[in-house]
Parts: C-alpha cells; sequence; structure tokens
C-alpha cells in the first residue's frame, strides 16, 4: 500500500493544474442543458481537445495522453478544483467509449473516438421508452432488418435523453429480435443514430430546474446501416451492460466533482459561522467531509484494483453509484441550510447552490433508481435469493 | 500511488480468519460472558502470539515481527470477526509499541513477554478512568498529564465496571496508582497521543469486523428463514436494509485502511485520518447491527442467538480510545474550527 503519488503522477497534476489555472474560464458558467450553454461547452470541449485534456485515459492516437486510471482521477480532481464547465461530451466518453475500446470494430473506433474526443459528434444516451425505465428490457422501440440497403430501419421513441435536443448522435438499444426465443434481454441490439438522420424528430421537454436538457426522440423507418451496430445483433443487452458499470461507478461521477463540493461547503460554513449563523450544521459539514474523503479513497481503491487484476467493475459500481447521489444531495440540502433565508435564490453567489440541489436530486433516479441499484447490491453481492 | 493490500497482508489475513473461526467460535464468546470467570482463554492467546500476530509490531531484536501497523490492521479486523475477548488491540497495538517507544530498560523486558504471549498489557491514557482487561492484565500503562507509569494491577485497587457487554470487562483504578516510571515529561504526552490513536484505528478495525459478521449472520438468516412461502430475503424491504449495511461498511474501509497507512509512516494528518476512520467504522457498525437486528426479527433478539454478542462488543467499543462522538468532533475542529488551513482536499490522501 503506498498512498503517495508518484513523480510522474505529481508532475502529471501539476501540468493539469498550470493548463486550467491559464486556460478556465471565468464562472458562472451557462448550463450546458440550454442552447447557449450547450454550445458555449462545445467551444470549451474543443479547447480542452486541442490541449490533449479532453480525454487524458484514451491511447494517443484518438486524441487522448495514455494516462493511468490514477491519473485520470487526477485530472479529474483538479477539474472540479478549477472549477471549470459541464462536461456535454461526458455520455459519449464516459459511457459509450469504454464499450467501444472493448466491444468496437476498428473501422468504428477510427470513424467515432477522435470526432467525440475533439467534441465534433456529441452523443447523447437513448436507453429509456415511456414504457421502459427501470425495466428496460421492457423497451419496445423496434429495428427492421433492410437488406437492400444492407443495415436496419429504426422505430419507436426513446425518452429522458439528457441533451439530445443539442447532440448530434444517440447510442441506444432496439429490439431486433421477435421471436419467443427473443424474449426481453434476448432479442435486443446496440445501435448507433445520427440525429439528423431523416425520420427522426427530437422534441426538447423541460426538466425539473427549467433547462430545456432533456429530449424525447422519436423514430419512424430511420435507415442505420450495419456499420452503426455495436457488437452483435440480438447481443444488444450485454453490450448496453458494459457501458451501465461506466456509467454507475467510476466515470460519471468521480470523486474530484464532491471534493470541490465539499470544499465549497465548508467555506460557506466557514462564512455563515463567522456571520453567527450555521454553527446548528457543523455535523452535517463533518458528514458532507467524511463522505467525500471516503468516496475518494475508495475509488483509489477500486482503481488499484483493476490497474492489478485488470478486473471490470461489476456489481460494486452499484455501491458507487447510490453513494454518489446520496452525497451530493446531501451537500446540497446543507448548504441550503446555511444559507437560510437566501437559500430559495437561483442568482448571485449564491445560487449555484439551489441550481445544484435541484440537479442532484436526479442522481438517485438517473443511472439506474437508487432502489434499483439496492436490489443488485443485495442481490449479486450479498447474494440475497432473487425470488 | 497504489490502494492494495500485498498478497502476504491477505494471506495473513485468510489464516487468521480461518485459526480464529476454530480458536474463537461464537460459543467460545459466550463463554467469555460467564461472571466467574476471568472470560479470557491464556491458551487461545498463546495461539496469537504463537501465530506471530500479538508481537507484529514488536522489532525483529526483541522476537517479534518488526512490521507496521499496516501489517496488523487487516488481523484486528478479523479479531472483530470473531469478537475475540482478549485485550489485542491493548496489548498488540498499544502498548507494544508505546512501550518500545518510551526507550525505557524495563520497556524490553516486558516486549519480550508480549511477543512470546505470557503478558497482556492494558492502558489508562490521558487520565481515561476506563481500563480494559485490569482483571488479568500483567501490567497497566497509566499516563496522566507528564508522567507515565508501568502499574501492576495487583498493587492497586481496580473496581469491575459491568458494561453492556458481558466480554468486555472493563474497570477503574484506584487514584494516584503507583508504579515504575517509564518516561518523564513532554515525551510522556506525545507518546500517549500517538498511543491513543493507535487505540481508536485498533476500535474502528473491530468494527469492521463485527459489522462484517453480524451482515454474514443476516444474510445467512434471511436466505434460509421462510415467511409466506419464500425466503424472507427475496423481499425487498429486506434487501434494502442489508444492502444499506454493506454500503456503510464498503465505504468505511478504506478510511481505515488509509489511517493504518498514515499510522505506519507518521503522516502528518494522521490523527485526522483515525478520526475519520472512528466516525466512519463506529457509525458503520451501528447501521449493521440495527439492520441484522431487523431482518433477523424476534430470533435476533434472543439471548441464546449469537447477533447480540456482536453488537454488543460493537456498542462497547464505540467508547474505547475515544467516543464517535470525540472522533467526529476532532474531524470538525481540525477541518473546520481552525484558523489554520484544514488538509488540502486534493493533496495527498
Ligand atoms: C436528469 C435525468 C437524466 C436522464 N438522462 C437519461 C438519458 O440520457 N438517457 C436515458 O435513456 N434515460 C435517461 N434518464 C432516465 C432514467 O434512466 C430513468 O428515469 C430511470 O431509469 C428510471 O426509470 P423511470 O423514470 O421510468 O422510473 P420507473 O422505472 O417508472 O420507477 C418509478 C419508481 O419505481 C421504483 N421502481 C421501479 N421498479 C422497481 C423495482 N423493481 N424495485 C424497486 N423499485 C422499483 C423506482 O425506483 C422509482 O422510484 C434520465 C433521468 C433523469 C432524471
Amino acid at each position: 500500500m503506498d498512498l503517495t503519488f508518484t513523480e510522474e503522477e505529481r508532475a502529471f497534476r501539476r501540468e493539469a493544474r498550470l493548463w486550467l489555472e491559464a486556460n478556465v474560464p471565468p464562472g458562472p458558467h451557462p448550463s450546458g442543458d440550454t442552447a447557449d450553454g450547450f454550445d458555449f461547452c462545445r467551444r470549451w470541449e474543443r479547447e480542452l481537445f486541442d490541449a490533449r485534456w479532453a480525454v487524458v485515459s484514451w491511447p494517443e492516437r484518438y486524441g487522448g495522453r495514455g494516462a493511468s486510471l490514477v491519473e485520470w482521477l487526477i485530472f479529474e480532481e483538479e477539474y472540479y478544483r478549477a472549477g471549470a464547465p459541464q462536461r456535454v461530451s461526458q455520455n459519449g466518453i464516459f459511457l459509450l467509449a469504454p464499450t467501444l475500446f472493448e466491444l468496437g470494430t476498428e473501422e468504428q473506433k477510427e470513424r467515432i473516438l477522435p470526432a467525440m474526443a475533439a467534441a465534433r459528434a456529441l452523443w447523447a444516451q437513448g436507453w429509456s421508452e415511456p414504457g421502459a425505465g427501470s425495466d428496460l428490457a421492457a423497451l419496445r422501440s423496434r429495428a427492421v432488418r433492410d437488406e437492400a440497403r444492407g443495415g436496419w430501419l429504426l422505430t419507436g421513441q426513446k425518452t429522458w435523453c439528457t441533451r439530445a435536443a443539442f447532440c448530434d448522435h444517440l447510442f441506444g438499444l432496439f429490439r431486433t429480435g421477435t421471436g419467443k426465443e427473443h424474449a426481453r434481454h434476448k432479442g435486443l441490439t446496440y445501435f448507433f443514430v445520427d440525429l439528423r438522420a431523416p425520420g427522426v424528430t427530437v422534441r426538447p421537454v423541460g426538466r425539473l430546474d427549467g433547462d430545456a436538457g432533456f429530449a424525447d426522440v422519436v423514430l419512424e423507418d430511420v435507415f442505420v446501416p450495419d456499420g452503426d451496430v455495436l457488437g452483435r445483433v440480438h447481443e444488444g443487452w450485454s453490450v448496453a451492460m458494459s457501458t451501465t458499470s461506466s456509467e454507475r461507478g467510476l466515470s460519471l461521477r468521480s470523486p474530484g466533482r464532491f471534493l470541490a463540493t465539499a470544499e465549497r461547503l465548508v467555506a460557506l460554513y466557514r462564512r455563515e459561522r463567522e456571520r453567527g449563523a450555521g454553527v446548528a450544521c457543523r455535523e452535517r459539514v463533518v458528514d458532507a467531509l467524511l463522505d467525500a474523503e471516503a468516496y475518494r479513497l475508495h475509488t483509489f481503491q477500486t482503481v488499484s484494483k483493476m490497474a492489478e487484476a485488470g478486473a471490470k467493475m461489476g456489481a460494486e459500481s452499484s455501491l458507487n453509484k447510490i453513494f454518489w447521489s446520496e452525497m451530493d444531495l446531501a451537500m446540497h440540502e446543507t448548504a441550503l441550510a446555511l444559507l437560510g433565508p437566501s437559500a430559495p435564490l437561483v442568482e448571485g453567489p449564491d445560487g449555484a447552490w439551489m441550481k445544484g440541489f435541484e440537479f442532484a436530486l436526479a442522481g438517485p433516479i438517473y443511472a439506474g433508481t437508487n432502489e434499483i441499484q439496492r436490489n443488485i447490491v443485495a442481490e449479486r453481492l450479498l447474494g440475497l435469493p432473487r425470488k | 500511488m497504489r490502494f492494495a493490500f500485498t498478497e502476504e497482508q491477505l494471506a495473513f489475513r485468510d489464516a487468521t480468519r480461518a485459526m480464529l473461526a476454530r480458536i474463537c467460535p461464537a460459543t467460545a464468546v459466550r463463554t467469555a460472558w460467564d461472571p466467574a470467570s476471568s472470560g479470557r482463554d491464556p491458551a487461545r492467546w498463546k495461539v496469537l502470539a504463537d501465530a506471530g500476530i500479538v508481537g507484529l509490531l514488536v522489532d525483529e531484536a526483541q522476537g517479534g515481527l518488526g512490521r507496521r501497523v499496516i501489517d496488523l490492521v487487516l488481523l484486528i479486523e478479523e479479531a472483530g470477526r470473531a469478537a475475540l475477548p482478549e485485550p489485542l488491540v491493548e496489548t498488540a497495538l498499544v502498548a507494544a509499541p508505546l512501550l518500545a517507544a518510551t526507550g525505557s530498560p524495563t520497556a524490553n523486558e516486558w516486549l519480550a513477554r508480549i511477543v512470546s504471549g505470557d503478558a497482556t498489557i492494558t492502558t489508562s491514557l490521558d487520565g481515561e478512568p476506563l481500563v480494559a482487561d485490569a482483571h488479568v492484565a500483567d501490567r497497566i500503562i497509566v499516563q496522566a498529564r507528564d508522567t507515565m507509569l508501568l502499574v501492576d494491577p495487583r498493587e492497586c485497587s481496580v473496581v469491575h465496571q459491568p458494561t453492556v457487554d458481558g466480554a468486555r470487562r472493563i474497570f477503574t483504578l484506584g487514584s494516584d496508582p503507583r508504579g515504575l516510571a517509564l518516561t518523564p515529561g513532554d515525551p510522556a504526552r506525545g507518546l500517549a497521543a500517538r498511543a491513543f490513536d493507535h487505540g481508536a484505528l485498533g476500535v474502528a478495525a473491530m468494527q469492521l469486523g463485527l459489522a462484517a459478521r453480524m451482515i454474514d449472520l443476516a444474510v445467512a438468516h434471511v436466505s434460509t428463514r421462510e415467511q409466506f412461502g419464500q425466503p424472507v430475503g427475496s423481499f425487498q424491504a429486506v434487501k434494502h436494509h442489508l444492502a444499506d449495511a454493506l454500503l456503510a461498511l464498503e465505504l468505511a474501509r478504506p478510511l481505515v485502511y488509509r489511517a493504518a497507512c498514515s499510522l505506519s509512516h507518521d503522516r502528518v494528518h494522521a490523527a485526522l485520518h483515525v478520526s475519520m476512520a472512528r466516525a466512519r467504522a463506529d457509525q458503520a457498525a451501528g447501521i449493521a447491527a440495527r439492520k441484522s437486528l431487523q431482518c433477523h426479527g424476534a430470533i435476533g433478539y434472543s439471548f441464546e442467538y449469537d447477533l447480540h454478542l456482536f453488537m454488543k462488543r460493537s456498542w462497547a467499543l464505540s467508547s474505547a480510545f475515544g467516543t464517535t462522538s470525540f472522533h467526529r468532533d476532532r474531524v470538525g475542529v481540525v477541518c473546520l474550527d481552525g484558523d489554520s488551513p484544514p488538509p488540502d482536499p486534493f493533496g495527498e490522501p
């Protein structure tokens, strides 16, 4: 066990810190879930890419630095420490890319990854449907074979697709099998869809926090060539599961984000204590610090295990997902309690807390609700009977 | 950055677990409750000493294995899983390194006896009024302010104070105990503060093991107990209780292992790290106790069933080497109250 950073890791941190300090645009930044904010964030993503900070852990030929997992975590820490803008590339670089690296063809990787890294192509995730939320395998959007053109015709409706109103592409699951042997998980296939293709209608849907953010994506006989199938036909479920553990676990919400929130919370606590208020929240601030620290260490433990055993994250990612989402919510609730009368304000120096609280409320819902995660923990980690 | 135990450390843990299952089954913990007996088994202690566990931190020159806290933490965790009645934390993790650090000539003599399993030594640090195992300890290290004495419990009055855990024996010491001065002046305080942190870390590790054991008991029970024609463990409310217990345990672990690492390397913030570990390990054991009891139903509430042995040890330990609240508060003192800047959250962990 060696909890000190190596010379290379330190140098990596220094380099990241210096670059971010010099280049992060002064805040507050517009939300990436609004049209203007999305454009702003896309431009920022390009700057990141040009300086090779967009996808540090990817191989160099796709625009990365071949950084280790620990270095990636360091970069994330520095990114949030610097208060840099929201990553609108997130669904692509963190959720699709790991799956592509694992299961994509060379052609797909060459075509998709560099454009994704450079924010020339931004991706949305198309899993949920009106009738399929937690029970994703109940999805009904389908793909019918188009032998003549060498591809598939996609029809159906995807919903709650984050930033799909502004994105260029969508990855999602569609039902390709129709026979009895293809029920539920068995007859699904993983597709890439061009959101500007004929037959695609994208309808923005407002979110609780007022941002346009979500979109419904309606598809009517949208042609997708064979080259845009990821993995094998009818085996989309296992392809998709490799994405879910990235989403729940490591990549979607790395510790840096919460270290930064905890640090802001401590600053807020100190300020409010000076004003005479806030002492009643001391215990809650202590918990926020403990949470952020525990999550950081737990993540270092996880990546050490992954680096050594070459292991993938399995059901353990469900523990992470429950933990980060509930920690995030608790931190924001504590901040609002500290703010007292100014808690409801959504503009000005403290307004970010209410906005952040609204977003944190979604954490226990997206990426698989926490009820579903608790089922997974109980069944897969503790071995409790399914039925 | 490598946050992982070595193969050797893990193998030692596995061997210790197997050994404790043999020499310290739940029936043995129950036996240790007997108020008519000392509740301690010298033969069991000897096995632990022969395995090198008791003298793990003692220098090789003195017959020990010369290892560090990080090598011991997993073994203490196993002692927690077994609810070991003997004072392993007090002797191996607190007294032995403290004696060695005093550099006093008598220390060497006692270290040799600790290593061979012929002596147990417990402590009363910083005026702490309650001492573990004074009825069997060969010596007690008593520190208050600038004095640190090696006291023979037979030469001072010790009074048993029954606790919720019949296997954990706690005593008050008569005022002004007399004994051999180990180290005078300032060093006494510094050494005692470090020893206290060792003890608190030991408690945290015990709590991890206790929590794991309580979860194991619940999982075994709910997987076989049937109601409404199915195992109760298939009900979602039961699943979620136990998932919460596992979550608290798994997220407490790295704090405990990090603290062990910080103590091993005398890191600047070791004391803070220990308090963070205690805050979350105590909490995890508390959650495991509540959730496990709830998932057992009435069987868990019966004295004949073993669960309470582990619950009660956890409650009793929550106030050893600082209470849970003390440690939570110490996190606040360092990170929130001080005028000096708290440790950099983005710095070395
Ligand atoms: C901010 C945000 C962003 C999102 N972004 C995307 C996106 O980009 N792409 C995408 O595809 N989806 C996205 N989603 C959708 C998200 O994946 C779903 O909301 C989620 O999977 C839950 O499905 P649902 O909303 O239909 O709820 P339901 O499945 O209807 O669940 C309702 C309630 O019932 C509970 N429940 C359901 N089944 C069980 C069960 N078996 N056991 C216990 N409790 C159960 C749930 O936990 C929940 O509390 C997003 C959601 C949010 C809030």
